[in-house]
């Protein structure tokens, strides 16, 4: 359809992202549930560390950053990219325009 | 395949329910000959406003994140607007289904000024003749007025909710056609033996015909919202239907009913799938975390006389509620097994004729409580 002047652009892992703040997390054994209070839909995060990168992704300043600080498993990476960029996709998490780090 | 996997996590159960129905009150001012509540009077022991209150912060602090909100006719409750209110603050969103009947002009923007709330409108025909015999004289006119004022109002996509009868799943692609005319979503469930249904089912069931039309028709629009209600149907395709498709019950849903009763699933208010009450100490947290009852829902499931069948990863028996309330056996076939296995249970059960057990009923006498308002009494549908 030639979206290249889409404002919707393609998951960056080198870009900063964050936990969408209309999505509440609820733990569960599996790892967790989002819902979106916006959108109303229901995400499942299948994995403890999924849960923790979305959790911190708005403390760093890129993806990549994120998984060096949480000490993710070079090879475990492009799994979870492929998670975070499904979840951008659903808006669970969403890019940081300013790239700024979150306060606190 | 992952959604496998999903699916067998989730059959182990979740800490809180995703899908919670709570059933505001039995009172209802109309009088489905399908009404999966037996809905009627109010129950002079109703939860108050008070204790409903306590039970929406309960499901707050379990992160709840939305609770289906219906009845009876949960409208009619003086405190409806206040509970709702008081459950979006607390950040449980809600979804109320309403027959449409109390849906004035000025409800109707109040609602579009709110978030977290969807609204489901009851609409079981295209037009008087498939609606109005299932759901009272008059029916069909009101609930597209109600679709009218909520259009008007702004309100965005509403749901058009349709329960699949032999009258009227020929009719589902006009049901689409007239939502769409309001700019609302279409969601489609299956009509269940349980409570007024019971009496009813074997006439209204859909047959076999249309459960694959009715299939078919689900494949075609998978933007038709199901509630995860045909996945009986499953061995019909090759690819599943949308959804989770498993049994909820006791694992992501369960329900709550009018007097505060905890059930596995909306479509088994009966004694023997009753979990507890929220009235009890532990309140509905101790409920849904130890009751023997949706516990013992979370064990695996064996496939019992479906072990054999090769289509059991695609239906995993069915429906618990339609075999219990047909007299079949839990760990048998669903009655309407699209491989007719169910047909044979049903005869040798003796079921067919006589479904086995009703829901507790509300439209009965004794201690009876009159709906605050819409008096006006349905006719008799038949």
């Amino acid at each position: 359809m030639g979206c290249a002047a889409s404002t919707e652009p393609g998951f960056d892992p080198a870009r900063p992202y964050e936990l969408h703040p209309d999505v509440a997390l609820r733990p569960e054994p599996f790892g967790a549930l989002a819902y979106h209070y916006g959108n109303r839909r229901l995400t499942f995060l299948r994995s403890p560390e999924l849960v923790q990168l979305v959790t911190e992704l708005g403390d760093h300043e890129s993806v990549a950053a994120s998984m060096a600080a949480l000490g993710v498993a070079t090879e475990r990476r492009p799994a979870l990219e492929r998670a975070l960029a499904s979840l951008a996709k659903s808006e669970v998490v969403r890019p940081r325009s300013d790239g700024a780090v979150r306060a606190g | 395949m992952p959604v496998e996997r999903l699916a067998d996590e989730l059959a182990r159960g979740l800490d809180a329910p995703i899908c919670l129905t709570w059933e505001l009150t039995y009172g209802c001012n109309l009088s489905c000959v399908h009404c999966l509540s037996s809905s009627g009077l109010r129950d002079p022991e109703e939860l108050t406003t008070r204790e409903a209150m306590g039970l929406v912060d309960e499901l707050a602090a379990m992160q709840v994140f939305y609770v289906n909100i219906g009845g009876g006719e949960p409208t009619l409750r003086p405190d409806f607007a206040e509970l709702v209110s008081y459950a979006v603050s607390r950040q449980v969103g809600v979804k109320f289904s309403t027959n449409g009947t109390t849906m004035t002009r000025a409800r109707a923007r109040r609602y579009a000024a709110m978030d977290y709330v969807d609204i489901q409108i009851s609409l079981d025909g295209a037009s008087p003749a498939s609606n109005d015999p299932v759901r009272g004289e008059g029916t069909y006119a009101m609930a597209v007025l109600a679709m009218e004022r909520l259009a008007d109002a702004g309100f965005g996509p509403f749901k058009v909710s349709v329960v699949v009868t032999r009258a009227n799943a020929g009719e589902l692609d006009q049901m689409l056609a007239l939502t769409r005319r309001f700019g609302a979503e279409l969601r489609v469930t299956r009509l269940r033996p349980s409570g007024r249904g019971a009496a009813v089912w074997n006439e209204l069931r859909p047959t076999a015909e249309q459960l694959r039309d009715t299939h078919l028709f689900l494949t075609d629009h998978a933007e038709v919202l199901t509630g995860d209600s045909f996945f009986h149907l499953g061995p019909l395709g090759d690819q599943p239907l949308a959804g989770l498709n498993l049994c909820g019950a006791g694992r992501v849903v369960c329900l709550i009913d009018p007097v505060g009763d905890v059930y596995a699933c909306p479509f088994v208010m009966h004694p023997d799938f009753k979990a507890g009450s929220i009235r009890e100490p532990g309140g509905f947290a101790a409920v849904w975390r130890d009751s023997a009852l949706l516990t013992g829902l979370r064990e695996p499931v064996t496939g019992g006389a479906c072990n054999a069948c090769a289509s059991f990863g695609a239906c995993h028996g069915g429906c618990m509620a339609a075999k219990f309330f047909t007299g079949l056996p839990m760990d048998g076939p669903d009655p309407e097994c699209v491989l007719g296995h169910g047909e044979k249970a049903l005869v040798m059960a003796g079921g067919s004729q006589a479904p086995a057990s009703v829901g507790p009923g509300h439209a009965k006498p004794g201690r009876p409580v009159p709906v605050a308002f819409g008096t006006r009494r349905p006719a008799r549908a038949r």
